[in-house]
């Protein structure tokens, strides 16, 4: 899939977390801030990276602020992030 | 036997941390929303977490239902397409009518799903329709009466004692009985009022229905125990039982306990409240019924 | 191993400690001058010669809304005085201040059972010279008592005191209820102060007597007032706290020690209230009274008092405006001492409790408890009462979600031991109860209910499989603190994070 534009998902509640993606960087980065850094922050930028190489997005900037979100909800936000920022509306 | 329905709690769809904890509150099922409680803009954005949820992680011993948006709205089709195939139990179809309960069981027939279809009753065409819209296929296992939406559409105030919906109360449990399907009351919104709560509840207990939606977790228990029989109706159900059973032993038609004469209707409905008791696993029990 | 400015000799816990009697020092003052009013802190300092090293002592009875440990601190600072041993019974984010002159080494070392906000911060990151001392409110007046430590100046924040120096916590612009840890500072400080802002010619109602007492100095307000107590204390309306309080309520009825003359200690947070407000109903159902309830009380347990549930309130510690009240009205609302309250040397009340209710921050497989640090292993918290009534009650029981925003309750071992899982029987979450295995009586009991009983592995399990299992948080070898059990051995040490691993 292909990023035309910025996008985000998910919300700054507690138990989600916020995805905003920024195609077109050059290179891809993840950039994390979370409740749980210390204890889940690799799990959490391994499930973000999962799911940008499941949908073939290179080269984008990830920006997330967590809540202590699970990862279902993590690869939920990033795939709704991802499906807004490929469409055309 | 239908399934055991006494509470219905409504989860936002959209709301991670109420969807992870859902099956912690007893209720017998789940219905997660993704209709009035999500927003326009974040109609994708529930769907992709229901889909994500229901691969990651299985309710406990719970039903799950999902409540999608109406069939007259442009939502109606994403929602389907995206939760046919998912591991939920039963889809509850808002507004429903006769033609709109046959869509949805077309498509979920297109895919062998063997996901069920419960409607939820809540415009005045609808209740005058109900028997045909739950008999229009057997995948329908039974109805949700929707007051706040029926009193708009009576163009009548909702108020706590219900007078204005003991009509289509007492008609839809007699549609859902004729048929043998589920039958629950809509929900009290109140969720301060405990006592108002425990009034609207016997209440629905009194004239048929199976169980109770509700759009509050603390409401659950109150909930479950109105709808659960007492350890008195069970002991005395399963003496009723067992007297039964020893005068078909005994080729006697009918007898009497307790110096009454006990007939079918007292047999059957010994049987209904031993198979509630059962399936809460509060059969064998001395003790009161705590802890649930 | 020696710890800077920790007692020499030192014994590390072990199962089976917590309640060896140590020989108590009695208090023998009896200061009756009619001259204890002195002008200004000021004065007061000069007067008394206060010198580098020196103890100084003071309690935490008017909590977030505290002037006078800052006031006193700021004072002595401003005399260059170093090396300062701040023994308090709490620090709260009020205390800010503070964090300057630990950097300036005024203040070099603390005692406490509590510590949070901006100071907690500073020992974490290493800003205090010697190890903090975390004590139990129960070890507090052991420690004085015993002579391990001497305190050469008591500062006692008072609401109102008469001239002779008698005291009482209830009245005043700036009450705040008992005053349960400040009779060890009174009766055990060289030199003790009092510090108010309602002096009285006489008082009728005395908390301490005035013969403990060397001086008095009035100042404006010793507090913010509304930060002292909480106006009400709530019960949660988070419905998972409620199905806890709920499942706890149940595990009471059914444990077996829930009969007329029952006793009982809660917490201040709101599912511990919640249980209090369940048990209330229970209470009144079947028709069961209790003897007392006891520690920080609250309105909910003042409404159970006056409703005739409760017999007695102990108390050490009033959290809201109706136990100010209640302890002013009610004959049978007792303010007690620390040392009434939690000290092995006394005959304390925590030995009489049949049920307390308390949280944790973490729980491991061996049921110890830890509410000294964050998950992470910062310091914020402490145990306060927490060892000294689960040590003491027959029935401790933990109330804590299972997780909230990924972080778990259940850990394989705990990063500090504040209660040692020997004097832990109960851990209630939302999705089950765990009963440590050692408590057979209970488990007997409980299996014959329904209650969702598993074991605290199956627990974990669940907990593991819905948010996964955290990542280890490594330390350095820099020791920061002390954690002492309430007979006074080492139960764990504190060390400071490692700032530097791979993230």
């Amino acid at each position: 899939m292909e990023l035309l534009k910025p996008s985000k998902a998910g919300t700054y509640e507690s138990n989600d977390i916020y995805i905003m993606l920024f195609p077109g960087q050059g290179k891809t980065s993840i950039e994390l801030e979370s409740v749980v850094f210390d204890t889940f922050g690799s799990q959490i930028k391994s499930v973000i990276q999962d799911v940008l190489e499941e949908y073939g997005i290179q080269n984008v900037m990830v920006k997330a602020v967590d809540k202590g979100a699970l990862d279902f909800t993590i690869r939920a936000r990033m795939i709704t992030a991802i499906i807004r920022g490929a469409s055309n509306e | 036997m239908n399934r055991l329905r006494r509470s219905l709690l409504f989860i936002p769809g959209n709301s991670p941390g109420m969807l992870q904890n859902a099956d912690v509150f007893d209720a017998d099922s789940i219905i997660i929303d993704l209709e009035d409680s999500v927003s326009i803009d974040e109609k994708d954005s529930a769907r992709c977490l229901l889909k994500e949820l229901t691969n990651a992680i299985s309710y406990q011993n719970v039903e799950t239902i999902v409540r999608v948006n109406p069939f007259e709205t442009k939502y109606y089709e994403q929602d389907i397409d995206a939760i046919k195939s998912l591991g939920i139990d039963t889809i509850l179809l808002p507004k429903a009518d006769i033609q709109s309960v046959k869509d949805l069981d077309k498509r979920l027939s297109l895919v062998n799903s063997r996901i069920k279809i419960m409607v939820l009753i809540e415009t005045a065409l609808g209740v005058e329709q109900v028997f045909n819209i739950l008999n229009a296929t057997p995948r329908c296992i039974g109805l949700m009466l929707g007051g706040e939406d029926l009193c708009v559409d009576l163009m009548c105030e909702r108020s706590k004692s219900g007078e204005e919906l003991l009509y289509a109360r007492t008609r839809v449990v007699n549609a859902a009985r004729a048929l043998k399907k589920s039958v629950i009351d809509t929900p009290f919104t109140d969720t301060s009022d405990e006592e108002g709560l425990i009034n609207d509840t016997i209440f629905a207990k009194n004239i048929g229905f199976n169980g109770k939606a509700s759009i509050n977790p603390r409401q659950i228990h109150t909930i479950n125990r109105i709808f659960t029989p007492s350890i008195q109706e069970i002991k005395y159900a399963k003496r009723v039982i067992e007297a039964n059973e020893k005068a078909l032993k005994e080729g006697k038609g009918v007898f009497s306990l307790d110096g009454k004469m006990v007939d079918l209707p007292v047999i059957k409905r010994a049987e209904i409240i031993m198979a509630i008791a059962k399936n809460i696993g509060l059969v064998n029990m001395s003790g009161d019924n705590h802890g649930n | 191993m020696e710890i800077n400015g920790y007692k020499k000799e030192f014994e590390l816990y072990s199962y089976g400690h917590g309640n060896k009697k140590q020989k108590k020092v009695q208090t023998t003052k009896k200061n009756s001058s009619l001259y204890k009013i002195k002008k200004s802190v000021s004065d007061l300092l000069d007067e008394i010669n206060i010198q580098d090293g020196m103890t100084l002592s003071f309690h935490h009875h008017l909590r977030n809304g505290d002037y006078v440990l800052n006031m006193v601190i700021e004072e002595i600072a401003k005399r260059n005085i170093k090396d300062i041993c701040l023994f308090t019974s709490s620090i709260f984010p009020c205390h800010e201040p503070l964090v300057e002159h630990i950097k300036k080494g005024t203040v070099t070392q603390i005692y406490a059972a509590y510590i949070s906000g901006p100071v907690a911060n500073a020992i974490n990151n290493g800003l205090l010279q010697k190890p903090v001392i975390m004590h139990t409110h129960g070890g507090r007046p052991r420690i004085i008592e015993s002579g391990e430590v001497t305190i050469d100046v008591s500062f006692i924040a008072v609401p109102t005191c008469d001239q002779k120096g008698n005291i009482n916590g209830s009245i005043g612009k700036s009450a705040c209820g008992s005053l349960g840890y400040a009779y060890t500072d009174a009766y055990y400080g060289k030199h003790t102060v009092v510090i108010t802002d309602n002096l009285v010619d006489k008082l009728d109602e005395i908390h301490i007597e005035g013969q403990f007492i060397d001086s008095i100095i009035t100042i404006d307000s010793i507090g913010d007032a509304s930060k002292i107590v909480s106006g009400t204390t709530k019960i949660t309306q988070n419905p998972i706290g409620l199905k806890i309080a709920r499942l706890t309520t149940e595990v009471i009825k059914h444990s077996g020690y829930f009969r007329d003359g029952f006793s009982f200690q809660t917490g201040a947070g709101g599912t511990s209230l919640a249980v209090a407000d369940y048990l209330k109903a229970l209470m009144l159902q079947e028709k069961i009274k209790g003897s007392f309830a006891s520690g920080g009380i609250t309105g909910y347990l003042v409404d159970m008092h006056e409703k005739g549930l409760f017999e007695k309130l102990y108390d050490v510690q009033c959290f809201d405006l109706e136990a100010i009240r209640s302890i002013r009205e009610n004959p049978n609302h007792i303010p007690i001492s620390a040392s009434k309250y939690a000290n092995i040397n006394d005959d304390c009340i925590v030995s009489d409790l049949d049920f307390v209710i308390l949280g944790a921050t973490e729980i491991d497989l061996d049921f110890n408890v830890n509410v000294t640090t964050t998950s992470i292993g910062e310091i914020m918290g402490g145990s306060g009462g927490h060892s000294d009534t689960a040590f003491g009650a027959k029935v401790t029981i933990i109330v804590s979600q299972l997780f909230n925003a990924r972080i778990p309750v259940i850990k394989d071992k705990v990063i500090c031991k504040t209660t040692p899982g020997e004097t832990v029987d109960v851990l209630v979450t939302e999705r089950g109860i765990a009963v440590n295995p050692k408590r057979s009586d209970l488990i007997e009991k409980l299996e014959k209910t329904n209650l969702p009983l598993m074991t605290i592995e199956e627990l974990k399990n669940i907990s593991d499989q819905l948010i996964g299992v955290p990542q280890d948080i490594s330390f350095t070898n820099d020791l920061i603190g002390v954690v002492e059990y309430r007979d006074g051995t080492v139960i764990d040490f504190l060390y400071k994070r490692n700032e530097n691993e791979e993230k």
